[in-house]
C-alpha cells in the first residue's frame, strides 16, 4: 500500500499512552490515515475523542506524560517517531506547520508580529530587509490589507481574526508539504470563522499543500476537506468522502453525529432532531467490544463481545461496524430505532405576553482619566444595550442571536437583574421589575430564572445533586426536607436523569448532565419564564441536541416561556418561534423566525446567514464577507450602527441618520434604510437548509 | 422558617444524621491529607518535624528534666553531657529544658496569632469581596496602606508604642496578617462570585450570608488552608525575630529567640547555649516550609509558587 | 501609559498619606500621654500641662497631625528624646548606610536569584530543580539572626576571612566599608535569595506552558533561541514586582542583621530608639523607610509598564 509516491503523510496504526499516575491509558488506538499530496483530509470528533492528541503526536509535540507506544507515522516517507530532536527540528521548520485553537495565547505577547514572521522565515543567509520583505508578503497573501502596520503591532492590538491570519501566514512560510489545522476557528465568530474558512480553502487550492483539518464539527469539514475521518473515543469509525457523507454515511455514529447537528430553518416541533443517547465513554472505560455499542441504537450481542475491524466498502469508503452492510442495503433503520420524542408545545395556549422589555438600556461608565476629569470631558460609557425592545409570548420562545459583543448577554443579565439596567422597563406579566435583585421580591424572583453558559460552573463543586435540588426546592417552593428530597427526584426525572445522581457530585457528571440539573433547579419552581444564556453552546453537538429537545418537551409540559439566547442561527432557530438579531448593542430585526429567516432580511442577519457552514453545501449560496473589525461599542458609529461593514451601504444616509424600522411583514421589522421591496430583491431565497412546511 | 411545614419530629433526628456522617468525613479528609504529605520525602520530614515539636509543645513538662529558669548551683557554663544534654548557659540554666520548654511558647503564640489573623482576616474577605462597593474599597485601600509597612517594621513600631509582652506580640502579629489573608481570601471570593452557582443562588432569593457560607467558602478553603501554612511559618519568623531584638516575649521566659540574644556576648564560652536554641527555630521553620509546601501540592495541584 | 503613570503616582500620595496617618496615630495617640513619656513618670502636673502646650497636644487630633505632617514635610523632624540631638541628621546618616548594605546586597542577591529561578523554571521537575526548589523553600523563613550566626562563625571564626564586628565609623566609603559589609550583605542575601528564586521559577515554569512557546518550538527555532528570546521576556517580566516586594523583605531583614553585626544603619537606630520610646526618631525611621519602599514600588510599576506592550501601548 505504502509504496504509492506521493503520499504527503501516511499514519499506520498509531496508538498514543497517556501515563497517569501509576496507570497509563490509551487516548488514540490503532489509527491509519493516509493524505495525498494536495490533500485536504478532515478528522472530525467531540471532545474525548483523541482528535487533538493524534494531531499533536503527528507533529511530535505531545504532551510529557503522551508518548506514541505503537505505529509509524510517515511524512513524505520519512518516519518521524524515531526522528533525533535535531531533526525532528528541521522537520518543523520545513515541512509540518500547524495553525493552533487558540490565536491569542499562540503569539508571543511582548514581540511584534513582524519580528515573530521574520523568525519563521529567516534561514539565516538573508539580510534582515529581505526577510521582513517575504513577511510582508506572506501577510499580503492572507489578505491583510496593512501589512505593515500588522507587522508592527503587538498581538493585543489585533482582532482574534487578524490573529489567526497571522498564524496561517506564519504555518504557510517556506511551503511546507503538511499542514495540520487544530480547530482553527473554534473561538471565533461566525462571520470570522467564515472568511478563515474560505482563506484556508483559497490557500489549499493554490499552494498544493496536503492539508489534516481537526474539528469538532462536521459542517466545517464537509466545507473544506476532500476526505473525512471520523474518530471516537480514540478509534476511527468511518473514513469517507463529503459526498458520501451527506448521501449515506455507514456507521451509526456518523449518522448519530449528523441527526444532531439543527440545520437553519430547522424547527423542533416538525423536524425534530436525534440525538445519541448517553455519553463518550472515558478513556478508562473503553467498552470490550465495539466502541460505540453501548449508545448505538441497533447494538448486538456480538457488538458487545467483539470489536469491529476497519472494513473497506465498495465505493471506497472504510467504515468500522458489523452492520454496515445491513445498513447500507437499508435493512436496518437507525433513526426508527432512535425516537425524537419530542413534543412541540401547544400552541393554542398561548397568547399573553410573559415578559417584555421597553427601550432597555445598559451604559457601563468607562473610567476617565485624571487629566480628562481635570479638563471636564464628560464622561464616556460602554453602550452594551441601547434601546432594546422584546417580547416574549407566554409559552413562546424567542431567540436572540448575535455575535460576541452584540450585547445579548447582557441584555438578559438586566432582566434577571443580575446587572442594574441604565434606562427602560422590564416587566413579567405586567408586574414592573425593579432593576436590581434587591428591588424584586421574592415571589417574583422565582418566576424567572436563568441557565448560564458555562456548565463548568453552573453547579457548586462542594454539594451533591441532591443538596442542589433540595435546597432551592426549600427556598423557592417552601417544601419541608423530607418532600424536597421526593421532589428532587422528580425534577431529575424530567430532566431524564436517574436519581441514583442525587447522591452525585458535580466532580462525577459530563458537562451535559451537570447542564440538565442546572436546568431542573432552574425549574424547581416552575418559572413563568426561562432565560437560556449561550446554555448548549459549550456542549458537543450530540448532547447539545438532547438538552435542546429536553428544552422542547419541558416546554409543553411546563408551559414556561424561553429566552434563548445563542450565536448558533442554526440552535435559535430550532427552538425559537419568534428570533430578534442584534448588533453592538441594539436590536437590528425582529419577527417570527420563518421570516426572520427569509428575504427580506436585515443585512447583517443575511452576512449571518451565509456565514453559517452547512453540511450540504446548498447551492447557491454566495458567502457575504463582512469587512473590517467590531467597532468600539465605547463609541459607536453614528447613523447605522452597522454602516462601517455593511455589504449594502446606501452612502452619506447610512452614515449620518439613524435607520427607521422597516416593516417587512405583520410582526416582522428590520431597522435599516433599504425599503423592504428593494432589499429582498438584492438578496438570495436560497439559505435555508430545511423547507418547513408550516407557515405562520 | 422553610422546614415549618413538616412535623417537628423529622427535623432534629436528620440534622443529628447529617452531623454524625459529617463528622467522620472531616477525620477522613485530614487522614487522606497527611498520608499524601507523607507520599513526598520532603514533606514527610517537614510533617515529622513539626509533629515532633509539636509533642514538645503538648509534653514539654514531661521531658524537661529541669524548669526553664532554675539556676542549677555550681553548674554554670557546662558543656553537653548526659546530665544536661545541650549543656547549661552562663546562669546555669539547663539549656535543653529551656529549648523543650520554649516550644510552647513560640508555637502557641504563632498559632493562636495565626488562627485569630485568619479568622478575622476571612470574615473581612469574605463579607467585604462579596458586597463590594465602597466599603470593600475603602477596606482594601487602609489594608493596602498597611502592607506598604514591612511586617518587621510595624510589629516593631507597635511594640516600641505599647511595650513588648506576649499579648502584644499576639496583637502585632493579626495587625500584621489580617490584611495579607483578607486579600488572599477577596481575590478567591471575586472569582467565585462570578461562578454561574453563586448567580443561579442569587436569582433563587438566597440571602448573603447563606451564599457566602454555603456557596463561597468552600472555594476559600483551600487557598485558606495553604496561606495559614504560610502566615504559620513566616509567624514563627517574627516571633523568633522580635524575641532576639529584645521586644518580644520577656526573660526569663525561654524564648529561643531571646535565649540566642542572651547567650550572644558568651558565645565564646558557652556556644551551646546559643546554637542549640538557633538549630530548634532553623528546624521548625523548616519543617513548617516543608510541610506547608506539601499541603499546597495536595490543596492546589498544579499551582506553582 | 501617561495616563498608567498618573493613576500610578496617585495611588503612591495616597498610600503614603494613609500610612503617615497609621503611623502617627501608632505613635502619638497610642501611647496615651506622650508629655509623660517624655517627662517620666514622677514629673509634676504644670510642667506635664506645659510640655503638652509646648508641643501642642492640647489640640484636636487631626490638627496635631496635619502640623506633625506639615513639619516633617519641611524638612523638621523633631528632636531626639534621648540624645537631645536634632532627628534629621541622625536619621540621614544612618539611612546612607543602609543604602550602602541594600545596595551591595542587591547586587549579589538579584542576578543569583534570577539565575537559580530560571535554571531551576527550565529543568522542572528534575534533580537539579529539586535541589534548588528544596533548598530554597527550606531557608526562605529562616530568621536572618541564624543565618548571620551561621556566617559569623565560619566566615568569621573559624575561616578569618572577614570580620564579625561590622561597626564601621560615621562617614566611611563603601569600599572603605566592603570588608564589613560582606557578611551582613551575604545573610540579607539569603533573605532575598529563596524568595526571589521560587517566584522566578514559577514565572518561567507558567511561561514554559504558553502557547506562543508551541508556535516558537514548531517553527524549529533552536531551544535556545525559544527560550532567550520568548520565554525569559515574557518570565522575567513580572520579576520587577516580585524584586520591589522582597525590597520590602530586605527591609525588615536589614533591622534584624544591622543588631547581629552592629552595623549602625536605620535597623539599628530603630530597636536603639525602641529601648528609649524615642518616639520623633521611630517615626522619622519609619516615615523614610515607607518613602523608600513606596518608590521602591513606583519605580517596579514604572519599569513593568515601560517594557510591557500591553501597558505601554494602552
Amino acid at each position: 500500500m505504502s509504496d504509492e509516491p506521493h503520499r504527503a503523510l501516511e499514519v499506520e496504526g498509531l496508538t498514543v499512552t497517556y501515563r497517569r499516575g501509576q496507570g497509563s491509558l490509551d487516548a488514540v488506538r490503532n489509527v491509519s490515515l493516509r493524505i495525498a499530496e494536495g490533500q485536504a483530509y478532515g478528522l472530525v470528533g467531540e471532545s474525548g475523542s483523541g482528535k487533538s492528541t493524534l494531531a499533536l503526536a503527528i507533529m511530535q509535540y505531545l504532551p510529557e506524560n503522551g508518548l506514541i507506544s505503537g505505529g509509524a507515522i510517515r511524512l513524505a516517507g520519512q518516519e518521524l517517531a524515531t526522528l533525533p530532536g535535531e531533526q525532528m527540528r528541521q522537520v518543523w521548520r520545513e515541512q509540518i506547520k500547524l495553525v493552533p485553537q487558540d490565536p491569542g495565547s499562540s503569539l508571543n505577547p511582548s514581540l511584534r508580529i513582524g519580528d515573530q514572521l521574520d523568525e519563521a522565515l529567516s534561514d539565516g543567509g538573508e539580510t534582515r530587509g529581505g526577510v521582513r520583505e517575504r513577511s510582508l508578503e506572506q501577510l499580503r497573501q492572507v489578505h491583510i490589507a496593512d501589512p505593515e502596520r500588522v507587522a508592527a503591532s503587538y498581538p493585543h492590538q489585533l482582532s482574534g481574526g487578524m490573529q489567526q491570519r497571522v498564524l496561517i501566514a506564519m504555518a504557510l512560510a517556506g511551503q511546507p508539504s503538511l499542514l495540520i489545522l487544530d480547530e482553527p476557528t473554534t473561538n471565533l465568530d461566525v462571520t470570522t470563522e467564515a472568511a478563515i474558512l474560505d482563506l484556508v480553502c483559497e490557500l489549499v487550492q493554490s499552494h498544493q499543500t496536503a492539508m489534516l483539518y481537526v474539528s469538532h464539527n462536521l459542517a466545517v469539514v464537509a466545507a473544506v476537506c476532500d476526505r473525512i475521518a471520523v474518530l471516537y473515543a480514540g478509534e476511527l469509525v468511518e473514513d469517507l468522502t463529503p459526498e458520501q457523507l451527506r448521501s449515506q454515511p455507514l456507521h451509526p455514529y456518523t449518522v448519530g453525529l449528523l441527526d444532531s447537528l439543527p440545520r437553519v430553518g430547522q424547527r423542533a416541533g416538525v423536524d425534530p432532531l436525534l440525538p445519541i443517547a448517553g455519553n463518550m465513554p472515558r478513556l478508562d472505560e473503553v467498552p470490550a467490544g465495539c466502541v460505540f455499542a453501548p449508545r448505538c441504537p441497533i447494538a448486538l450481542q456480538l457488538c458487545h463481545e467483539l470489536r469491529p475491524d476497519l472494513e473497506a466498502t465498495q465505493q471506497g469508503s472504510l467504515v468500522r461496524c458489523h452492520r454496515w452492510r445491513e445498513i447500507q442495503a437499508g435493512a436496518v433503520d437507525l433513526r426508527a430505532a432512535r425516537p425524537a420524542n419530542v413534543t412541540a408545545p401547544d400552541e393554542s395556549l398561548s397568547g399573553k405576553i410573559a415578559l417584555e422589555t421597553k427601550d432597555l438600556v445598559k451604559h457601563f461608565p468607562v473610567r476617565r482619566s485624571l487629566r480628562e476629569a481635570l479638563r471636564r470631558t464628560p464622561p464616556r460609557s460602554v453602550h452594551a444595550v441601547d434601546d432594546v425592545s422584546l417580547q416574549v409570548g407566554q409559552r413562546r420562545t424567542l431567540g436572540l442571536v448575535g455575535e460576541s459583543g452584540s450585547g445579548k448577554t447582557t441584555t438578559a443579565r438586566c432582566i434577571v437583574g443580575l446587572v442594574e439596567r441604565t434606562g427602560g422597563e422590564v416587566s413579567l406579566f405586567d408586574i414592573a421589575l425593579a432593576p436590581g435583585l434587591d428591588g424584586r421580591d421574592a415571589a417574583v424572583l422565582h418566576r424567572l430564572q436563568m441557565v448560564f453558559q458555562n456548565p463548568e460552573e453552573a453547579l457548586n463543586p462542594h454539594r451533591t445533586v441532591g443538596d442542589v435540588l433540595q435546597r432551592s426546592l426549600e427556598r423557592m417552593r417552601g417544601l419541608g426536607k423530607t418532600e424536597a428530597r421526593q421532589q428532587a427526584g422528580r425534577l431529575l426525572e424530567a430532566v431524564r436523569l436517574p436519581p441514583s445522581y442525587l447522591d452525585h457530585t458535580p466532580g462525577q457528571l459530563s458537562g451535559g448532565e451537570k447542564q440538565r440539573v442546572a436546568i431542573a433547579r432552574a425549574f424547581a419552581s416552575n418559572p413563568d419564564v426561562l432565560i437560556l444564556d449561550e446554555s448548549v453552546s459549550a456542549l458537543d453537538v450530540s448532547v447539545q441536541a438532547s438538552i435542546l429537545n429536553l428544552l422542547t418537551d419541558l416546554q409543553s409540559e411546563q408551559g414556561s416561556a424561553y429566552l434563548f439566547i445563542s450565536h448558533d442561527l442554526a440552535a435559535v432557530s430550532y427552538l425559537a418561534d419568534d428570533i430578534a438579531v442584534m448588533y453592538l448593542g441594539q436590536v437590528v430585526e425582529i419577527g417570527p423566525t420563518e421570516q426572520v429567516l427569509q428575504p427580506p432580511f436585515h443585512p447583517y442577519t443575511e452576512a449571518l446567514l451565509s456565514a453559517v457552514p452547512r453540511i450540504d453545501a446548498a447551492a447557491g449560496i454566495e458567502r457575504i464577507l463582512l469587512s473590517g473589525d467590531l467597532p468600539s461599542a465605547v463609541d459607536p458609529p453614528g447613523g447605522c450602527r452597522f454602516h462601517t461593514r455593511c455589504p449594502r451601504l446606501l452612502g452619506e444616509i447610512c452614515r449620518t441618520q439613524a435607520p427607521p424600522w422597516q416593516q417587512a411583514a405583520p410582526g416582522h421589522r428590520y431597522r435599516c434604510h433599504i425599503a423592504p421591496n428593494e432589499l429582498a430583491a438584492m438578496q438570495s431565497p436560497a439559505f435555508r437548509d430545511h423547507i418547513t412546511t408550516v407557515s405562520p | 422558617m422553610a422546614g415549618n411545614t413538616t412535623g417537628g419530629g423529622s427535623q432534629p433526628a436528620s440534622l443529628a444524621t447529617h452531623e454524625r456522617r459529617a463528622l467522620p468525613a472531616v477525620f477522613t479528609r485530614w487522614w487522606h491529607a497527611l498520608r499524601e504529605l507523607y507520599a513526598r520525602p520532603s514533606s514527610a520530614l517537614g510533617t515529622t518535624l513539626v509533629l515532633v515539636f509539636l509533642a514538645m509543645a503538648l509534653f514539654g513538662p514531661l521531658i524537661a528534666p529541669y524548669s526553664a529558669t532554675e539556676q542549677i548551683s555550681g553548674a554554670a557554663r557546662q558543656a553537653p553531657s548526659v546530665q544536661h544534654l545541650f549543656g547549661t548557659d552562663h546562669l546555669g540554666r539547663d539549656v535543653f529544658s529551656r529549648v523543650v520548654l520554649g516550644a510552647r511558647d513560640i508555637l502557641a503564640l504563632a498559632g493562636l496569632g495565626t488562627l485569630f489573623a485568619v479568622v478575622i482576616g476571612t470574615l473581612i474577605g469574605l463579607f467585604s469581596a462579596y458586597r463590594g462597593g465602597l466599603t470593600d474599597e475603602v477596606t482594601f485601600r487602609f489594608f493596602d496602606s498597611l502592607l506598604a509597612l514591612p511586617a518587621l517594621l510595624l510589629a516593631l513600631l507597635v511594640l516600641g508604642v505599647v511595650g513588648p509582652s506576649r499579648n502584644s506580640v499576639l496583637v502585632v502579629l493579626v495587625i500584621v496578617y489580617v490584611p495579607i489573608v483578607a486579600r488572599v481570601v477577596r481575590s478567591v471570593v471575586l472569582s467565585t462570585k462570578q461562578k454561574g452557582y453563586v448567580e443561579a443562588a442569587r436569582l433563587q432569593g438566597e440571602s448573603t450570608a447563606s451564599i457566602v457560607r454555603r456557596d463561597i467558602f468552600p472555594s476559600v478553603t483551600p487557598a485558606l488552608t495553604v496561606e495559614a501554612g504560610l502566615r504559620f511559618s513566616y509567624a514563627i519568623f517574627l516571633v523568633a525575630s522580635l524575641g532576639f531584638l529584645g521586644v518580644g516575649v520577656q526573660p526569663p521566659n525561654p524564648d529561643w529567640g531571646l535565649m540566642v540574644s542572651q547567650a550572644r556576648p558568651y558565645v565564646s564560652l558557652t556556644p551551646w547555649a546559643l546554637y542549640f536554641p538557633a538549630a530548634a527555630i532553623a528546624l521548625l521553620v523548616i519543617g513548617v516550609n516543608l510541610a506547608a509546601d506539601g499541603l499546597k501540592r495536595v490543596m492546589l495541584p498544579g499551582r506553582e509558587v | 501609559m501617561s495616563r498608567y503613570i498618573a493613576r500610578r503616582l496617585l495611588f503612591l500620595l495616597l498610600t503614603l498619606l494613609l500610612t503617615s496617618m497609621i503611623i502617627f496615630v501608632v505613635t502619638q495617640w497610642l501611647p496615651g500621654d506622650v508629655a509623660r513619656v517624655i517627662l517620666g513618670r514622677e514629673a509634676s502636673e504644670p510642667a506635664l500641662a506645659a510640655l503638652r502646650a509646648e508641643l501642642g497636644l492640647d489640640q484636636p487630633l487631626p490638627l496635631q497631625y496635619v502640623s506633625w505632617l506639615g513639619r516633617f514635610l519641611t524638612g523638621d523632624w523633631g528632636t531626639s528624646y534621648s540624645t537631645g540631638e536634632p532627628v534629621r541628621a541622625l536619621v540621614l546618616e544612618r539611612a546612607g548606610n543602609s543604602m550602602m548594605l541594600a545596595g551591595l546586597t542587591l547586587l549579589i542577591a538579584v542576578p543569583l536569584s534570577l539565575l537559580l529561578g530560571v535554571v531551576a523554571g527550565l529543568k522542572a521537575d528534575k534533580p537539579l530543580d529539586a535541589t534548588i526548589s528544596i533548598g530554597s523553600l527550606a531557608v526562605v523563613g529562616l530568621p536572618e539572626f541564624v543565618t548571620g550566626l551561621i556566617l559569623i562563625e565560619v566566615f568569621a571564626f573559624r575561616l578569618h576571612l572577614f570580620p564579625a564586628n561590622s561597626s564601621i565609623r560615621p562617614g566611611t566609603g563603601f569600599f572603605e566599608a566592603l570588608p564589613q559589609l560582606v557578611l551582613p550583605a551575604l545573610t540579607a542575601t539569603f533573605v532575598l535569595l529563596a524568595y526571589v528564586t521560587r517566584l522566578t521559577r514559577a514565572g518561567v515554569v507558567e511561561e514554559m506552558r504558553q502557547g506562543y512557546v508551541r508556535t516558537a518550538t514548531l517553527k524549529g527555532l533552536p531551544r535556545r533561541t525559544v527560550v532567550g528570546r520568548h520565554v525569559l521576556r515574557n518570565a522575567l517580566l513580572p520579576t520587577i514586582t516580585v524584586l520591589a516586594i522582597s525590597f520590602g523583605w530586605l527591609i525588615g531583614g536589614l533591622i534584624v542583621i544591622e543588631n547581629v553585626f552592629n552595623y549602625p544603619g536605620l535597623g539599628r537606630l530603630m530597636t536603639f530608639a525602641i529601648d528609649r520610646r524615642d518616639l520623633p526618631l521611630m517615626q522619622a525611621i519609619t516615615l523614610i523607610t515607607v518613602l523608600a519602599f513606596a518608590l521602591a514600588n513606583l519605580g517596579a510599576d514604572l519599569l513593568y509598564a515601560g517594557l510591557n506592550p500591553r501597558i505601554r501601548l494602552e
